[in-house]
């Protein structure tokens, strides 16, 4: 039975006040007020409930109403430390509650045991900050599980002979197989590889009141209006509020961690709607506001302690930013695929998950789908091929032939951690609320490149294999946009050379933690969300297991 | 902030209902206020499908637009951006969503319409002109410049007109009709999109009577 909603003054001292309700926030909401804990989460977005998504791409995409708004948060970019920055939306994240787990495409990859290891086996490389984590795949796995079975994947245990070992199967049998992973499977089992029906967060059997996908094919970039994407909001929000313990605040724009005297945090300063100015009071403040705006949280609440940034004795804040590589191949074949119906993904390939460095000449690695992730529209003005007429009856009659006939094969890959790279404040550019806008400083390490031309070659050589009529890459270019915000606060032993402990605790502050992308110390191979997910579970846990120990009360 | 809009139009609507086909008791009763509510916003939209008169356009300059948009995606035995509403979903667009190109718009229409009386003499304007004339006008306008690889329509103000009212019309042809746009799912008929929200397997040509991957595997094993 679910109990009344909690509501709580921002002048009650709760346990914990989460800033952000995404694929960390979320799952930390569920599990600490599941615990007994009497939580708030401060959300920067609105509360838009699942039978309120719409199909409507100009809300969605030419208004934002997912995502961060330029107009509100401007951000710029640079390449290097060296030049000024200029205003150029760079950043995309989630802005509502459930974060970027409500738009995106759900691809549900466990990292595997090299992505904890990789710099000791590799050894060092130059211009790269690359490190060891603190934990290993075992001590995750347990909370992988947990994600697959709490907040709802659907994949075939097994399937991927690449795969970590597993203690649980899937709750769920995949979803159905597309055109796109059929033509996909057959090219990769021809070429000697090994393609397996993707792991998806998006359920293929109804689960815990929640519907299974009815595959509307509006799902990449938009919400799910049946709830079968799990998402933060459907599958962890409900029940996190379910135990009356819990209040999700939407619309509250945080801009300073609040500290004592005596260096503790003692809850977080926010703007509601109609910009007044709370303090919400907690024993301990977590901020999983994503990769960018939590670095950004911690520099704009220095003080006299901590001039750099809060929790920045390291230096480490904001950097070694890691958005991950992609590159896409597109093939259009004779007979309709239909690849419009449903989600994005139905196979994936794990063959070059680690690939040989010493003989290709470069470190990494990546794995491949097959997919069609485009509105009509969408295709329409960026996936025809190229030399096609941007207008008239041959683009009409393109249009035709190929929208229901293309795929694309997406290639996810590894991004090095590079100290230059990352988010501080831009000295000039303020916000809609007058604070210090995100300034992004980024440019690929060029093993990355090297790494998705390769990559993108590969890609090819399947489509080739498919007996695709048509087929063409997308350049591998330099990325000056990023979606997977990595690494900008990074985990480590040593409080020198990271900002959290493998607890998520700072060095620097008892009771604030951060728990996001910014926590992770490699990029894994492009499928980020559900680690960003098992790490939250497993940092409900210590946190729980210290809460108990008495060590986090004020 | 402004809260985000939500309008329920007839794809939404058809959603709504095919969704309620698809899922169970417990999903409509929970659904029904805004199923409901979508039915009659939807019972609105469609009686009132083409509005009475232009929000931002003057009737001079939606008839230039409507001619331009028309030559971008013709009507031949399927729909074209006139069938498919383009006009009114670019002038509500200039009253909202794109409201930042009401200049790039006169001055371009402006200009178009100039350099339409310069090259054929006699002619008032760009819609007056034959069908041929303005393919030939837009090919010489987005030739012009080419190097770069933008379209101009000529002087100051004007830059980037092509590329606005072309991504707006090959967005209003094809997005879904929720946002105002592919009347009677005119884009979506030359897309080859069924209008539908829900499917179920197979989807297409490949996918049909496949074995799934476990047999698939082995078969493929043996060769």
């Amino acid at each position: 039975m679910n109990q009344a909603k909690a509501v709580y003054k921002p002048s009650d001292e709760v346990d914990f006040v989460i800033v952000g309700s995404g694929a960390a926030g979320g799952v930390l909401a569920k599990e600490l007020s599941t615990n007994g804990f009497r939580v708030v989460v401060l959300e920067q977005g609105p509360y838009i409930k699942p039978e309120e998504f719409s199909h409507n791409e100009i809300e969605v995409f030419a208004q934002h109403q997912l995502t961060n708004k330029p107009e509100l948060q401007p951000v710029t970019f640079r390449k290097t430390q060296d030049e000024k920055a200029r205003l150029q939306p760079s950043v995309m994240y989630g802005r509502c509650v459930g974060g970027s787990s409500v738009h995106f495409t759900a691809n549900f990859w466990r990292f595997h045991e090299i992505d904890f290891i990789e710099r000791s086996r590799v050894g060092e490389i130059p211009g790269a900050s690359f490190a060891d984590w603190p934990i290993r795949y075992a001590d995750l796995e347990p909370y992988y599980t947990k994600v697959e079975w709490e907040v709802g994947v659907s994949g075939l245990a097994g399937a991927s002979p690449f795969d970590p070992p597993r203690s649980k199967p899937y709750p769920m049998p995949p979803l159905p197989v597309k055109g796109s992973g059929v033509v996909f499977e057959r090219a990769a089992w021809k070429l000697g590889y090994h393609p397996f029906p993707a792991p998806m967060a998006i359920l293929s059997q109804p689960r815990a009141g929640r519907d299974s996908c009815v595959n509307c094919g509006f799902c990449l970039g938009f919400g799910c209006e049946v709830g079968a994407k799990s998402s933060s909001l459907s599958a962890m929000i409900p029940v996190a509020e379910a135990t009356g313990r819990c209040e999700i605040r939407p619309n509250c724009y945080v801009h300073r961690v609040a500290m004592d005297k005596n260096g503790r945090a003692t809850g977080v300063e926010y703007f509601d709607a109609k910009r007044n100015a709370h303090l919400q009071r907690a024993k301990v403040v977590i901020l999983s506001a994503n990769g960018a705006e939590t670095p950004r949280l911690l520099f704009l609440s220095a003080n006299s302690q901590f001039s750099d940034g809060l929790a920045n004795s390291s230096g480490m804040v904001g950097k070694n930013l890691m958005p991950n590589t992609a590159a896409i191949a597109f093939g259009v074949f004779d007979e309709p695929l239909n690849d419009y119906k449903g989600f994005a993904v139905s196979r994936v390939l794990h063959d070059f998950y680690e690939l040989d460095h010493e003989k290709l000449g470069f470190f990494g690695g990546g794995g491949l789908d097959a997919r069609f992730d485009a509105t009509p529209a969408a295709f329409a003005l960026g996936s025809l091929p190229p030399g096609t007429p941007k207008w008239g009856k041959e683009f009409k009659k393109a249009l035709h032939q190929n929208f229901t006939r293309t795929f694309e094969i997406f290639c996810h890959g590894t991004s090095l951690p590079v100290e230059t790279n990352g988010f501080s404040l831009d000295p000039d550019v303020k916000d809609a609320w007058g604070l210090p806008a995100l300034r992004m400083t980024f440019r690929d390490h060029p093993n990355d490149l090297k790494m998705m031309e390769w990559m993108s070659a590969r890609a090819m050589e399947l489509l080739d294999a498919a007996g695709a009529k048509t087929k063409w890459s997308e350049p591998v270019r330099e990325q000056q946009f990023a979606v997977h915000l990595l690494g900008t606060c990074r985990m480590g032993n040593d409080p020198k050379t990271s900002v959290i402990n493998s607890d998520h605790r700072t060095h620097d502050v008892a009771n604030l933690f951060l728990c996001d992308g910014s926590s992770l110390v490699t990029s894994g191979r492009g499928q980020p969300t559900m680690t960003i997910e098992a790490l939250a579970f497993r940092a409900a846990d210590r946190m729980t297991a210290m809460a108990k120990r008495g060590e986090l009360g004020s | 902030m402004k809260e985000p809009t939500r309008t329920h139009e007839p794809a939404r609507r058809q959603f709504l209902l095919q969704v309620t086909g698809a899922v169970g008791a417990a999903w409509i009763s929970a659904q029904w206020p805004a199923i409901a509510a979508a039915a009659q916003h939807a019972h609105q939209a469609a009686s009132t499908k083409t509005p009475a008169k232009f929000e931002v356009l003057t009737a001079e300059q939606a008839r230039e637009v409507e001619a331009i948009a028309s030559q971008i995606i013709p009507t031949d035995d399927l729909p074209g951006a006139k069938e498919a509403g383009i006009v009114y979903f670019i002038d509500r667009g200039l009253k909202t969503f794109a409201s930042d190109s009401v200049p790039v718009y006169e001055k371009g229409l402006a200009h178009l319409n100039q350099l339409t009386t310069t090259k054929y003499p006699g002619t008032k304007s760009f819609a007056d002109a034959t069908a041929e004339q303005q393919e030939a006008l837009l090919v010489e306008l987005t030739t012009e410049n080419g190097a770069d690889g933008h379209r101009r329509l000529g002087p100051e103000g004007s830059s980037d007109f092509f590329e606005t009212i072309r991504i707006h019309t090959i967005f209003g042809f094809l997005a879904d009709p929720s946002a105002g746009g592919n009347r009677d799912y005119a884009g979506w008929k030359v897309a080859g999109r069924d209008p539908a929200y829900t499917f179920s397997p197979p989807f297409g040509f490949y996918d049909k009577n496949y074995p799934g991957w476990q047999a698939a595997k082995a078969e493929a094993e043996k060769k």
